[in-house]
């Protein structure tokens, strides 16, 4: 008897396909690249004030330096000079007008990285300088836009309000976050024989690189060819703002035929590239006796920075989410994308969703304190209905909404009521450590909200050896793509995952791909990858049909064998076949060398492209999402009162993945994703002097989450038996975002600790992130009205 | 000429830059590129190496010393004597380090570029000649200077633990107290091989490592405007961060006044090239509260090389020892030429960044006296993150007691002024009384009127001198436990 028994790859906990690389070094990034015979290293130099106009810029300095080998200013750019990725306003390189501090004007090419970073500091520009905005409230007091306002509305807020039991105003201000990843910006550029170039980019978005690489150097996409294997993290700040390296190395390759290695140091990538956005987020909230809500309006405003970039679709998502989990049956929300004269703002990791959620959690904490409720309880009365008040205010239909669910078995399995009425005793006994509980939900709409962004191909190749190789167009960033990916063409084909060679991101092997980003990336690629392999299946099934005179029902492809049965298979858990009976078993060597001498292709291209979807944004009417993204978080935290300082004493999560393709991979991505948020919302600030220079503009002095900051007990579960009743990948759900907003349970339960402070009668005014200082202020005022 | 070894192969260097970063020479220089650039300023740890060198265990016997290691603020000629492994040296062969294994099943990695250096700060912690038990307490002291921005580090501390997991569950074949291999610490040919080549001439080009203390005061001062390297986490930003070129570097950690360390019953005499880690070792005993204080300066791969001396030269406003030693009455001994004085470490500040070293001069030793054990001692550092951070407002406080109430009062700052400062009208309002509620709302008041802080990125003025109030009231609170 020969057995073949199903094996289930995806869904299976297999590590990161570059593990082992990474643990040893042997992983490639990069800068990492072999240094090549006259290599060139690339600097930028850039302008020191914030407003104003480039008056002169004296290089003699710079090109006598040792080591420069060339010089480029705007007169050197030989064709398009903005960047742009949507609208244009990112100039290459300033020709005139300055509008942020930091803004290139010079590129320096040099024999060594360290030779090219000393040149630019002997630049001397002059400048007529004008006062520049620089803060959100000021950009929204003069009104001042990189894009026109945008408006979604519901009903009529405005009678509802009128008209409501209670009435409150409230205003919140939300800081920005530096992305950083670990591997700044970078980028290696080769020149070609046909006046193309070879890009190998630290990029979340190859072919838009690829698009404006081609723009600039004035040739076709097709002479371009950009290559991605890895990243070291990207989280956003990849999507667009990895352009400018490869652009520049690419000028540089071209006008002096070597490679040309670009890298930012870290201080000038977080002086050069854009940031999360920071918001300035206003409601007016009306509400009946029980908490529930009946009308509201919202002002949200991103401070953009100097240009569009990504901005419209990022003030929208923030606009998309600022409902968060609950139903406003009258709503009017107003969008602002402000400019300031600070580097332009871009994509990070929710994609102004976060900020939004932020506005709706501020919502309802601010209407428990007035009805002197438990935040949960009001949560619960304004969720989202299943058959009635469902319909969000771009009016879609919300389906499928497992955070009821979530936060009922969250509720028991972290004991919140008893430890809420722990905490409460705590605080009686205790004046100087306060403690703070909040459990918080997240729905979050998956899908680019531009839809045709919304399709991915891929490319399959089997080799006559039986090893194969997958490419499509998604990239890794650590988010554990590629080894979803695998596990998905493996499963599709039967195939062991050492079979599958999980290649670079190339331009020249899947055109026209979109960004790695909006969450998207197993639900495209890993989508498209499967329709290649269900291709090469479907020739392989009619060349053993044809072969064997058999049926497709006698043909299985599992255990990294295809096996050729006399009988049909029914029996799922093992298929049996005896061999005396000439039942036939390949191992896939002997079938592709087989079907290879037939003559049967055995490379196939796959496509994908998200049904259902659709949007019109004049009406900010449609459905924009595919599906929604749940969980939800309850953090408890204990703030001291005499500094300020914060401790995350505990955070359990239950998050909704679907059926999982890789349960490590998406816990990964989960507790990766909260933590960065707490980052965000607790000691990740960002300053800027009064003369638009950053402040925080290293390591040193911006804080990032380090290993003590993780909750002291963290308890991670993936939603058991959910699988995601939209077609998508064996049924999975997108995690790379969602999970971030999760942290807001952290802010929610330092507010919660700081109200204490005064039995709950007040509402803390705290903006984001907590810091010990804005906690001590916070605690400070609630202190001065309870006294007075 | 510098000379070292790279895993088992003697590396001898005698053109190199004075100012070639360790990250540089491997990443450039051997084409060894598992070591990786974050941040060029020490402060992510992604470019973390290990040293080992020769050192003295209790019974006086040589052993190797395993310590983790920023490469990117190292400079080249600083490894004169010891052997450096990257995260291409652990794997023999297909076969993993326990550490590396450990964090592949733990998927501890997700870009992957963090990942060498948390190796090598996990391999670190491993190699120390310590029972298992008392490492598992220090996974996040020997992890907190390495940053990762992907995974939240609960997997990665969960590596580290089941590394350990590993050694422990070799005890049998290994040293039975502390589960290492005998051969691991104890390799008599490394040994030998490394302290042949300790004894040899370790100058190079631009790059002088005097032996000998008149020799260093000397070059010195016919040399003032050479730059003394202790540890070089300050220096090596000079080269990395401001882009400057070094071209003549004393190194002083080879003289071996600089590295003196003498305990005495109610003093300590500490050189400047002593380390914070070894600083840490010696003071957690005599003087718990100002444990963890070292604990959040910088991070093991920091304080591996920052030296007490350098804390105190660089005089920064906010360096963390000065004020501890400011509320100490500790005093310097400085040196220039071939003549020493002393100076109270409460005269030695003049200034921003200024101090009343002569053309020349330098800090030699630290003598530290210990208070008496019903003194109480306290000491906090407010900062935005707990782990490698730089202070918002550092505190220490010394109330020595006299039938109960407090005789000598010292109550010290960093972040609270263009330099560290003493309070002295808080300390009179200390003076002479118990240390209770009273006293210590008239220490507040006086406190809230003479100092002026200053207003940066960590922290505005008015935060900065709320909690330097406050954190007299916390030491009240904790003086009542």
């Amino acid at each position: 008897m020969t057995t073949l028994p199903l094996v289930k790859i995806a869904g299976a906990s297999n590590a990161h396909d570059s593990a082992r690389e990474h643990v040893t070094g042997a992983a490639r990034y990069v800068d990492d690249m072999e240094q090549t015979q006259g290599l060139l290293h690339v600097a930028i130099g850039s302008s020191a004030i914030a407003h104003g106009k480039l008056v002169s810029l004296d290089l003699d300095k710079v090109r006598a330096c040792a080591g420069v080998v060339d010089v480029m200013t705007f007169a050197d750019l030989p064709h398009t000079t903005d960047i742009g990725p949507v609208f244009p306003g990112d100039p290459l390189l300033v020709e005139s007008i300055i509008s942020h501090l930091g803004q290139p004007l010079f590129v320096v090419a040099a024999t060594s990285h360290r030779l090219a970073r000393q040149a630019v500091l002997l630049a001397h520009a002059e400048y007529e300088e004008e006062a520049p905005v620089l803060d959100i409230v000021d950009a929204v007091s003069k009104q001042v836009f990189v894009r026109p306002p945008h408006t979604m509305q519901r009903g009529d807020s405005k009678t509802a309000l009128d008209n409501a039991p209670h009435r409150l105003q409230g205003e919140l201000q939300i800081g920005g976050q530096e992305h950083f990843y670990l591997e700044g910006q970078v980028a290696r550029a080769r020149p070609e024989e046909d006046g193309g170039v070879t890009v190998w980019s630290s990029n979340q978005n190859p072919t838009e690189t690829q698009h404006l690489v081609a723009n600039v150097l004035g040739i076709a996409m097709h002479r371009v060819n950009v290559v991605v294997r890895r990243m070291g993290g990207g989280f956003g700040g990849k999507e667009t703002h990895a352009t400018a390296c490869a652009v520049f190395a690419s000028l540089f390759a071209g006008r002096n035929q070597v490679s040309v290695n670009c890298r930012l140091s870290r201080r000038d990538d977080m002086i050069m590239t854009g940031k999360r956005h920071g918001f300035l987020n206003r409601y007016d909230v009306g509400f009946d006796d029980e908490g529930r809500i009946v009308g509201i309006e919202y002002m949200l405003a991103g401070q953009c920075g100097h240009s569009p970039d990504l901005s419209d679709a990022i003030v929208d998502r923030a606009m998309f989410h600022c409902d968060n989990a609950y139903y406003f049956p009258d709503v009017t929300i107003d969008g602002l994308r402000c400019k300031t004269h600070t580097v332009s703002n871009t994509a990070f990791r929710g994609f102004g969703g976060p900020q939004g959620v932020m506005a709706a959690e501020a919502v309802i904490d601010e209407i428990a304190f007035a009805l002197g409720r438990d935040p949960l309880d009001i949560r619960r009365i304004n969720l989202y209905g299943n058959t009635e008040r469902n319909i969000t205010p771009y009016h879609q239909k919300v389906e499928t909404f497992t955070v009821p669910r979530l936060l009922n078995e969250l509720e028991q399995s972290s004991d919140y009521q008893a430890r809420r009425e722990a905490i409460r005793q705590h605080n009686q006994s205790n004046n100087i450590h306060k403690k703070g509980i909040a459990i918080t939900p997240v729905k979050f709409g998956i899908s680019f909200t531009v839809k045709h962004l919304n399709q991915a191909g891929a490319l399959l190749h089997i080799y006559s050896d039986g090893s194969a190789q997958i490419n499509h167009g998604g990239t890794e960033m650590g988010q554990g793509l590629m080894v979803k990916v695998q596990q998905i063409v493996a499963q599709e084909l039967g195939m062991s995952l050492e079979r599958i060679a999980v290649m670079a991101t190339r331009t020249d092997k899947v055109p026209n791909s979109s960004a790695t980003a909006a969450s998207s990336g197993t639900d495209l690629n890993g989508m498209a990858a499967l329709m290649a392999a269900k291709e090469i299946k479907q020739r392989l099934v009619a060349y053993l049909i044809d072969k064997h005179k058999t049926s497709e029902a006698c043909i299985r492809f599992s255990a990294d064998c295809v096996l050729i049965s006399h009988e049909e298979q029914v029996d799922d858990a093992n298929v049996c076949a005896d061999d005396n009976a000439g039942g036939t078993m390949y191992s896939w060597p002997e079938l592709a060398m087989s079907a290879y001498r037939d003559r049967v292709s055995l490379s196939a291209t796959g496509f994908y492209r998200t049904p259902q979807i659709h949007y019109d944004r004049e009406q900010a009417k449609g459905q924009p999402f595919y599906y929604f993204a749940n969980g939800a978080a309850v953090t408890e935290v204990t703030i001291d009162t005499l500094t300020g300082e914060t401790e995350i004493l505990r955070t359990d999560i239950l998050h909704d993945v679907g059926q999982s393709i890789n349960p490590v991979i998406d816990i990964g991505q989960i507790e990766g994703g909260f933590v960065q948020g707490a980052g965000w919302l607790t000691h990740e600030e960002l300053s800027w002097d009064a003369k638009g220079r950053l402040l925080t503009d290293g390591p040193a002095s911006y804080k990032i989450p380090a290993i003590g900051d993780m909750p002291h007990e963290f308890n991670v579960s993936l939603l058991a038996d959910s699988p995601n009743d939209a077609a998508t990948v064996f049924h999975s759900k997108a995690v790379g975002e969602p999970p971030l907003m999760l942290a807001i349970s952290v802010f929610a339960a330092i507010r919660d600790a700081i109200a204490s402070l005064d039995n709950h009668q007040q509402f803390p005014v705290l903006n984001a992130p907590a810091t010990p200082e804005e906690v001590l202020r916070a605690c400070t005022l609630i202190a001065a009205k309870r006294s007075a | 000429m510098i000379q070292f070894l790279y895993q088992d192969e003697r590396v001898a260097l005698d053109s190199a830059e004075a100012d070639l970063t360790v990250l540089d020479w491997l990443r450039l220089h051997r084409h060894r590129p598992g070591t990786k650039e974050g941040c060029g300023s020490g402060d992510c740890g992604a470019c973390t190496v290990v040293t080992v060198s020769v050192k003295q265990d209790d019974s006086g016997q040589p052993v190797l010393h395993h310590e983790s290691i920023n490469s990117c603020i190292t400079f080249v000629g600083a490894l004169h004597g010891k052997q450096l492994l990257s995260v291409e040296s652990l794997a023999q062969g297909e076969t993993l380090h326990p550490v590396q294994q450990a964090m592949v099943e733990e998927h501890g990695s997700q870009c992957g570029f963090c990942t060498p250096g948390f190796i090598m700060s996990m391999y670190a912690l491993y190699q120390q000649d310590e029972p298992v038990n008392q490492l598992r307490v220090k996974i996040d002291q020997a992890l907190g200077g390495n940053l990762c921005r992907c995974t939240g580090y609960r997997p990665i501390k969960a590596a580290a633990s089941k590394a350990l997991d590993y050694r422990e569950a070799q005890v049998g074949s290994k040293d039975a107290q502390s589960g290492l291999s005998d051969s691991v610490n104890h390799s008599d040919a490394l040994i030998s091989r490394l302290q042949i080549l300790s004894a040899t001439v370790a100058d190079a080009n631009g790059f002088l490592q005097p032996k000998t203390l008149d020799t260093l005061s000397g070059l010195f001062k016919s040399n003032p405007q050479a730059r003394l390297l202790g540890g070089g986490t300050d220096l090596a930003l000079e080269v990395t961060q401001q882009m400057k070129t070094l071209t003549q570097i004393i190194h002083v950690s080879h003289v071996p006044e600089m590295r003196l360390i003498e305990v005495h019953a109610d003093h300590l005499v500490l050189g400047a090239a002593v380390t914070l880690s070894e600083c840490l070792t010696l003071m957690s005993d005599r003087l718990p509260a100002v444990r963890e204080l070292l604990l959040r300066f910088g991070s093991d791969q920091v304080r591996n090389q920052a030296t007490i001396g350098g804390n105190i030269g660089s005089a920064s406003p906010i360096g963390d020892l000065p004020p501890l030693l400011m509320a100490l009455d500790a005093t310097l001994t400085l040196r220039c030429g071939d003549t020493s004085r002393t100076v109270p470490i409460n005269d030695y500040f003049t200034g921003y960044r200024q101090t009343v070293l002569q053309e020349g001069e330098f800090v030699l030793q630290v003598t530290i006296p210990l208070p008496a054990h019903d003194s109480l001692i306290a000491v906090h550092k407010i900062s935005k993150r707990t782990e490698d951070d730089i202070s918002s407002v550092c505190m220490a406080i010394h109330l020595p007691q006299n039938n109960g109430v407090t005789q000598g009062a010292r109550v010290a700052f960093g972040g609270m002024a263009a330099k560290p400062v003493r309070a002295v009208n808080t300390e009179q309002a200390l003076e002479g009384s118990r240390f209770d509620q009273v006293t210590v709302h008239a220490a507040q008041a006086a406190l809230a009127t003479e100092l002026h802080p200053i207003d940066d990125a960590r922290a505005s003025a008015g935060y900065r001198l709320q909690v330097a109030i406050n954190l007299l009231q916390r030491v009240l609170l904790g003086a009542g436990k």
